[in-house]
């Protein structure tokens, strides 16, 4: 449940896996600062989904690399889990995300190098699973892509990799997961069973799902949406 | 904590994929490990040579040597054979082609060498040699110059003699020795007879003695040293013998090293930009990964595992091609080399190379691989997203240090001196600084002026140079230190050349006889002027030695303290002097004046050259008293000559003033010009034939000599420089393959907005045309600066700009990087556009 007080979100549960207070970027470009975020806060319970959307340039996927600790704010707290990552270096949050934090990505982000199966398999290895090869095939299958294991990421269709993305994002069996635009590369029909199988894999696994996306009509599929625009939130709506 | 096991299962799984671009990237190192691996094993076997052919390199256990005929007869009685050689410089006459030339007779009586024999062809030679008769063993060389062969007769003073032999190899004696100073062996009974050792004739006698195999050496000389110290007497012993070849082998097997060791840097160079590129390259898979919460440094050694694997692959293959090479090396080196090098696997070497390429290559590949912490995971959102640049990264400026660190202790290892440790360092931080400006310079130049209005491919092509992932600092690096070495190497030996020719363009001597007794100076005069030629100069000569220096005599110097104390030399030398109260044109006064003789109650002023006085801290008023013949003749300093030793005339350290030496035992020099080198042959040929004990120098015959010295050193130079270029090739080439998917893209998308073909070709050649005319260009200024340097304080001679070889390095290398661009980019214009604008 979602409140909304002045330009504030909270949420009424005591349990928040994300909470984001006076969230705030700017950058300095030559001699003028830039502000892309403007004290932003709202806060998001375990196994909720919630979609940024807003126009290009509004601040959302500013706001989604903050909230995943890919980046550090300028002022103002994100908290993952209780975590508070403000003061946290680079290999600190790289540790959080490791844990708690999986990622779907527009274009995918598959490790060239490695195959379907090697690319989900590196989180489960990053905390040391001994179980990794026999989880990662299992991940695979689960999206329908058992017989493609030992494909590398340029022998398989745009869909096709971002169900292994989709596989690796689950695979360390993340508290939140992130994911930018994971329709944006994918022609309809594909952007719609990859959209059902990750709304699928987030109920199974009691997820918290963060979306940003400029496709209403997958953001109304999820509990919570905050339109943004010009770095600040213009409105909280419930699904 | 790094996750080493995971790193390492990372690093095999990024290597099936990334694998063949590696091994472009070590292909780098193999030429200068091959070369460092080959030049130090060579240098292993040859020291190793050394120490087991050490009697062969002297002969006998003993040799004492003295410019004037003691006998031994103490040394005789314990020794178990004895053998005398007396050497001297003289005109040897070939009789069938009428042709003489200046060698170095030696008179050979006994069975010496002792250890080692005198090579000859046929077999026999040596044996018919030392059965007696007139009968001459000729060094190869020499019968080669004048087509003759063995039964053909020679003439060696006032004595015919049958050759019975051409001599092949000769204890202790190069290739180079034999090209300066040719030797002609006659027997000891025929010396007399040849009339050659008179007075004033510069003769060295060389004792050799085997002793038996019990026999205590080292005790007969510590008993005799001081006497033959006092006697002026040398003394070699097979011990003594092997350091000072082991010395000056070791000198140039470190030059060797080290040209190698630039060449492994080149390489490791091109390890470093390459490494840069593939960075580059795989920035988004590292985003990826630090997003999936991989710390930096594990995904660093993920890529430094592969680089070390590649390094070790490197150095392995370059060490078994330097491990071959080094069979080629005694051929290279064999005009230099006193001993037979045996060529087996020196593993130390092996071992130190493979070392040395695969920390060289981590240490190079780390500056770029450092970049890697600096990349944000935010990358994976926001592609355009880079890293935080550099700026300056303590980690980068400490591998900067540990680089540098690393290439003076190396140095170090090689060298065992820190002075020319130092040196070296110096010059490689500053040739690559240089080079790296020039790049630097040469980027932000275009970068700032490319004027908009310039014709589109040139302006396609200078842009190139600055784009991303390019190539320019490392190519210039390459490229342009193999070109400044080819380049210095020409410039130096062309300037020393053009400095003997000189004295041909001037009116200046080209010709001097020497070793002229003085009841034949008035004939050889006559000779002389009856075919035309003028005597430029006739010039007395005195031996004479130093017995006391302001008071104090040798033995008085040597209880000085080491910073008052001459150097020994000084009382041991036999000094050459001639007499005359005025200067000659290659002389000139920096000092005093020259003071004339003209009664006995005159003192005597003797006038000094200014080098020689400066090492011997001789100056004006000093006190010298010299021995002439026995008699003491006390003088001092009036004057200082600077002296160009440079040009075909006496040149002398000492010049006493006329009348004080005129009745003194003395020899004569005539100098005079002739007009060609048929005149020369000539007057040579009659002078030789009339007075058999004349020697002639000519200026064509040094020129010749001098020429023939420089090509075998410079042969061996090219061949070091080679694997500077070739290393330089191998950077361009991979180079030319990372950056090919970047530009066939580029050209894609040129043809693609309506580029045709032929603009395509021209961007590509103009592109490498600036490359290669810049690196050949950075190459040839830092060679003309070495050159300058060279010239200046190692050679002295003034410095000129040597234009032709200048011109011709640039075409070369330019051409050959345009030519391998040009062949990279028909490959490049084959590719399909559509596949491209798909990927």
């Amino acid at each position: 449940m979602f409140l909304f007080k002045r330009d504030k979100f909270f949420s009424l549960k005591d349990m928040n896996i994300l909470s984001v207070e006076n969230l705030t970027k700017t950058y300095r470009s030559g001699n003028r600062e830039l502000t892309v975020l403007d004290q932003v806060n709202f806060e998001v319970e375990q196994g909720k989904t919630l979609s940024i959307v807003g126009p290009s340039g509004s601040g959302k996927t500013t706001l989604l690399g903050l909230c995943a600790g890919l980046d550090v704010a300028s002022s103002g707290s994100v908290l993952i889990d209780g975590k508070p990552l403000e003061n946290m270096t680079e290999d600190q949050r790289a540790g959080i995300r490791n844990q708690l934090v999986g990622f779907i990505f527009q274009n995918f982000q598959l490790l060239q190098t490695l195959t379907a199966l090697e690319n989900v398999m590196v989180p489960l290895e990053l905390k040391k699973r001994k179980d990794a090869k026999e989880k990662a095939t299992e991940l695979l299958e689960n999206v329908g892509l058992g017989d493609r294991l030992t494909h590398y990421p340029n022998q398989l269709s745009g869909g096709e990799q971002q169900r292994v993305s989709i596989a690796r994002a689950f695979a360390n069996e993340p508290k939140i997961l992130f994911a930018d635009e994971p329709t944006g590369n994918l022609d309809t029909e594909t952007g719609e069973l990859i959209e059902n199988l990750i709304f699928n894999l987030n109920e199974q696994h009691g997820t918290t799902l963060i979306l940003v996306t400029h496709d209403l009509e997958l953001a109304a599929r999820t509990h919570h949406s905050l339109h943004i625009k010009g770095g600040k939130i213009q409105e909280a709506t419930n699904g | 904590m790094v996750d080493l096991a995971w790193s390492f299962k990372m690093a095999k799984r990024e290597f099936r994929k990334t694998g063949v671009k590696l091994i472009l990237f070590v292909s780098a190192i193999v030429t200068g490990i091959a070369a460092l691996v080959a030049v130090t094993s060579f240098g292993d076997n040859l020291s190793k040579d050394i120490d087991n052919q050490a009697k062969e390199l002297l002969g006998a256990d003993l040799l004492l040597k003295k410019n004037q005929n003691i006998e031994f007869l103490e040394i005789e009685k314990v020794a178990s054979a004895h053998s005398l050689e007396i050497n001297f410089a003289s005109m040897v006459y070939f009789p069938k082609v009428g042709d003489s030339r200046l060698t170095q007779v030696r008179a050979l009586e006994g069975e010496y060498p002792y250890y080692g024999t005198l090579e000859t062809l046929p077999q026999e030679g040596e044996r018919d040699f030392r059965s007696g008769g007139k009968k001459a063993l000729v060094e190869k060389t020499l019968m080669a110059q004048f087509g003759a062969v063995v039964g053909d007769s020679i003439k060696v003073g006032n004595v015919t003699l049958e050759i019975v032999g051409a001599l092949q190899k000769v204890p202790g004696q190069t290739g180079i020795t034999a090209t300066v100073a040719p030797a002609v062996y006659i027997p000891m009974d025929q010396l007399e007879a040849s009339g050659l050792v008179q007075y004033g004739s510069r003769v060295n006698y060389n004792h050799y003695f085997l002793f038996p195999q019990d026999f205590e050496l080292q005790a007969l000389i510590d008993e005799n040293k001081d006497i033959w110290d006092e006697d002026r007497v040398n003394f070699d012993t097979v011990q003594s013998q092997k350091e000072s070849t082991g010395r000056s082998f070791e000198n140039l097997s470190n030059f060797l090293t080290l040209v190698a060791f630039i060449a492994v840097l080149l390489g490791c160079v091109g390890v470093g930009s390459a490494v840069n590129v593939f960075v580059k390259e795989k920035l988004p898979s590292v985003a990826v990964l630090r997003c999936l919460g991989v710390k930096a440094l594990d995904i660093i050694v993920v890529y430094l595992v592969q680089i070390f694997f590649m390094g070790l692959v490197g150095s392995i293959i370059g060490a078994m091609a330097g491990a071959v090479l080094q069979f080629l090396l005694p051929l290279v080196f064999s005009e230099f080399l006193p001993v037979e090098v045996t060529v087996q696997l020196a593993w130390g070497a092996i071992v130190v190379g493979i070392i040395t390429g695969v920390l060289i290559s981590i240490l190079f590949a780390l500056i770029p691989l450092l970049k890697i912490r600096k990349v944000s995971p935010m990358m994976t959102l926001r592609p355009d997203d880079q890293s935080g640049g550099f700026g300056n990264d303590p980690a980068r400026l400490f591998v900067l240090f540990a680089i540098i660190v690393f290439i003076l202790l190396f140095s170090y290892f090689l060298l065992g001196k820190w002075d020319q440790t130092l040196w070296f360092t110096g010059f490689v931080v500053v040739s690559f600084g240089a080079l790296w400006l020039l790049a630097m310079g040469v980027m932000k130049t275009i970068r700032t002026f490319l004027p908009i209005s310039l014709n589109y491919p040139v302006r396609q092509a200078l842009s190139n140079l600055y784009r991303p992932n390019n190539q320019t600092v490392s190519l210039l690096a390459t490229i342009g230190l193999g070109t400044a070495m080819i380049g210095t190497l020409f410039f130096i030996q062309d300037q020393l050349l053009d400095e003997v020719r000189f004295a041909d363009k001037e009116d200046q001597p080209n010709m001097l006889f020497f070793d002229i007794q003085t009841s034949q100076v008035d004939s050889m005069i006559t000779v002389l002027q009856s075919e035309d030629l003028p005597i430029l100069q006739h010039v007395p000569i005195i031996t004479m030695g130093v017995s006391e220096v302001n008071g104090l005599s040798k033995l008085d110097n040597e209880e000085l303290e080491d910073e008052e104390r001459r150097s020994g030399s000084f009382y041991n030398r036999e000094f050459r002097v001639t007499y005359r109260d005025s200067l000659i044109n290659t002389e000139e006064l920096v000092d005093g004046a020259l003071k004339s003789y003209n009664s006995t109650s005159d003192s005597i002023f003797v006038s000094m050259e200014e080098g020689y006085a400066e090492r011997n801290h001789v100056k004006i008023g000093d006190e010298i008293v010299f021995n002439v013949q026995g008699r003491p003749l006390t003088t001092y300093v009036g004057s200082i000559r600077k002296v160009n030793f440079r040009r075909v005339s006496t040149n002398f350290l000492v010049v006493f003033p006329d009348k004080v030496l005129d009745n003194a035992p003395k020899f004569h020099v005539l100098i005079t010009k002739t007009k060609d080198d048929m005149a020369s042959a000539n007057i040579q040929n009659t002078i030789v034939r009339q007075f058999p004990n004349v020697s002639v120098v000519n200026l064509s015959m040094i020129v010749e000599t001098l020429e023939d010295l420089l090509g075998k050193i410079g042969f061996v130079i090219q061949f070091m420089a080679f694997f500077s270029i070739l290393t330089g090739i191998l950077v361009l080439i991979s180079s030319l393959l990372i950056s090919k998917f970047q530009r066939v893209r580029e050209n894609i998308l040129l043809r693609t907005i309506g580029a045709e073909r032929k603009v395509l070709i021209k961007i590509n050649i103009l592109e490498y045309l600036f490359l290669g005319s810049l690196a050949a260009g950075g190459g040839l200024i830092l060679s003309v600066l070495a050159s300058f340097l060279l010239s200046y304080f190692v050679f002295e001679i003034a410095f000129s700009l040597a234009w032709q070889p200048l011109f011709i390095v640039f075409g070369l290398i330019t051409g050959l990087t345009v030519f391998l661009g040009w062949i990279n980019s028909l490959n490049i214009l084959k590719a399909n556009t559509m596949d491209i604008l798909r990927s």
